[in-house]
């Protein structure tokens, strides 16, 4: 299908770590089911370290893939670098998303970071709220 | 299932050709490509097709041939009903139109166009069922009322309205009655005279003709006014070369379609019934809109805790078209404003299907529908956290 390239074909065909990390580190949920996107991401830390990272999506092909695409990005990265992360990223990683479909790679970007958050938050250490603001996939999207 | 089928089932989107509209085209592209307008022999032998065309179309129709006109589609149609009802209207003080919330966007934004020129619109309410109250179109009903506009069948649900009694009350209130019925043509009985419409939008690409190609029915002694100006072509109402060729297909299409009428109903409704059943079985899914007063080939169901893009694409890859209301496939963040008016909330209605078939369906073709959606649906919902939260008892089902 001409909508996708072939890369966000397939990771939606064949989404990589789908699932549930019960005793998770870090748990982060952002979107909203109003909008037709919801994603949660579960990480699990060791020495600073992605060891494992496991998402459920609720939505579109792209959300699908986006999810999939930035579990491979931080999959096995120090932290420092998954705090780094953009939706621009996941997007070229994925050979280009179509323009009203970039929240989708927002919401995969928002959805580690509000993980990394709760790992934060849980465990009682510092971090930069600029990089990691309170109100992560907060945003409502145009509903009446 | 190891064996792919490829099934087209979104026929309300559009259809195939029918061999017998293709053939009906092809000499008037190839041989009578005369202009109607001219008057040699080539040009006035297209304008005798042109002219047994009319009467044909006006024929299943139960109208005049006269009260035909051709335009581009149904979008045009509809666009020119609605202006030529609402500005006559205006003209005598009248602003008010009454509609449904659920029309097609042609009628929708012509509204709303309308509506910013200073014109007042009622949106009839049109319930879970897909259905309009007459009551409550009585009460809508005013002095200065222009018009009325009311879609046939609905394009997504399939929901069939109360047609001749929207157009006996409108009559007995001297009120113009448009109807939508681009989706009726073709697969329910229709006829202007018995069912009290004055005017009527119709599309040939919907009953297995070609695509651009139209007709705005105008009874007798209503007013209409042109959206395109130039020649004199359908009675100085439509300006432009007419579509010979394609007026053709149509007409072969719609004599086609309306003599096989009752067959295919009968057929397609089978089929739709063993559809809806099946994908019944599937937990936490419901059918939008009423169950009988629908198309015969219109089946739409919503799926709680998943989204229907990502279920349209994984059923392509079975060789299922279908299409959804979800708001992903439409590329903006709402989801059908036909399912936010049967009531259904936000997050539920971005889980919606709508399957509509034709009588080329087998009941093995249904079979597998069914067992690709059921597939497809547990799937998704495995990969879900709104579904996680529906199961572990976080979040109440609504279905």
């Amino acid at each position: 299908m001409a909508l996708y390239s072939e890369k966000v074909m397939d990771h939606f065909r064949n989404p990589r770590n789908v699932g549930v990390i019960e005793d998770a580190d870090g748990v982060g949920e952002v979107g909203n089911a109003k909008c037709g996107d919801i994603m949660t991401m579960y990480l699990k830390i060791r020495d600073e370290r992605i060891e494992d990272v496991k998402f459920e999506t609720f939505g579109c092909g792209s959300a699908i893939a986006s999810s999939s695409m930035a579990t491979e990005l931080i999959k096995g990265r120090p932290v420092s670098e998954a705090l780094q992360l953009t939706n621009k990223a996941v997007a070229e990683a994925l050979d280009g998303l179509p323009a009203y479909k970039m929240h989708c790679s927002v919401l995969a970007e928002e959805a580690i970071k509000a993980a990394l958050k709760d790992y934060y938050d849980k465990n009682g250490i510092e971090y930069d709220h600029s990089v990691l603001p309170d109100n992560l996939g907060c945003e409502e999207c145009e509903v009446d | 299932m190891d064996k792919i089928m490829y099934l087209y089932a979104d026929n309300a989107a559009t259809t195939r050709m029918s061999r017998t509209a293709i053939d009906a085209m092809l000499p008037y592209m190839e041989e009578i490509y005369g202009n109607p307008s001219s008057l040699y022999t080539i040009g006035q032998r297209a304008k005798e097709a042109l002219e047994d065309a009319r009467a044909r179309v006006a024929a299943c129709l139960g109208a005049n041939p006269s009260e035909i006109i051709f335009t581009s589609g149904g979008s045009e149609a509809d666009n020119q009903a609605i202006y030529s009802a609402a500005y006559t209207g205006a003209k005598k003080g009248k602003k008010h139109i009454v509609s449904t919330a659920f029309e097609h966007h042609a009628v929708l934004h012509s509204l709303k166009k309308l509506e910013r020129e200073g014109f007042e619109v009622t949106y009839l309410d049109v319930h879970e069922d897909g259905l309009v109250r007459l009551e409550e179109l009585k009460e809508a009903l005013r002095e200065d009322t222009a018009l009325v506009t009311v879609m046939f069948a609905n394009n997504e649900i399939g929901t069939v309205q109360p047609i001749r009694e929207i157009g006996a009350l409108c009559r007995e209130r001297k009120i113009p009655f448009h109807t939508d019925a681009v989706q009726a043509i073709g697969h329910v009985p229709v006829n202007v005279v018995d069912d009290n419409i004055d005017m009527l939008s119709l599309s040939a690409h919907k009953f297995h003709g070609p695509k651009g190609i139209g007709v705005l029915f105008v009874k007798r002694g209503v007013r209409v006014l042109n959206l395109i100006e130039g020649g004199a072509q359908e009675r100085g109402k439509r300006a432009g070369t007419e579509n010979l060729a394609a007026i053709m297909g149509m007409t072969a299409a719609m004599e086609e379609a309306c003599a096989k009428l009752e067959e295919n109903s009968r057929t397609v409704t089978a089929l739709r019934e063993r559809l809806i059943d099946g994908l019944l079985t599937i937990p936490h899914s419901a059918l939008n809109g009423s169950r009988e007063k629908r198309l015969p080939g219109n089946v739409n169901f919503i799926f709680e805790g998943i989204e229907g893009e990502s279920l349209l694409l994984l059923l392509d890859d079975r060789g299922i078209s279908a299409s959804s209301g979800s708001a992903c496939t439409s590329g903006s963040l709402d989801p059908s404003h036909v399912l936010l008016a049967i009531g259904r909330p936000h997050e539920i209605a971005h889980g919606s299907l709508r399957l509509t078939i034709d009588e080329s369906f087998t009941e093995e073709a249904i079979d597998y529908i069914v067992e690709n959606v059921k597939e497809v649906v547990t799937y998704l919902r495995g990969m879900s956290p709104v579904w996680r939260d529906l199961v572990s008892g976080k979040k109440q089902f609504q279905l």
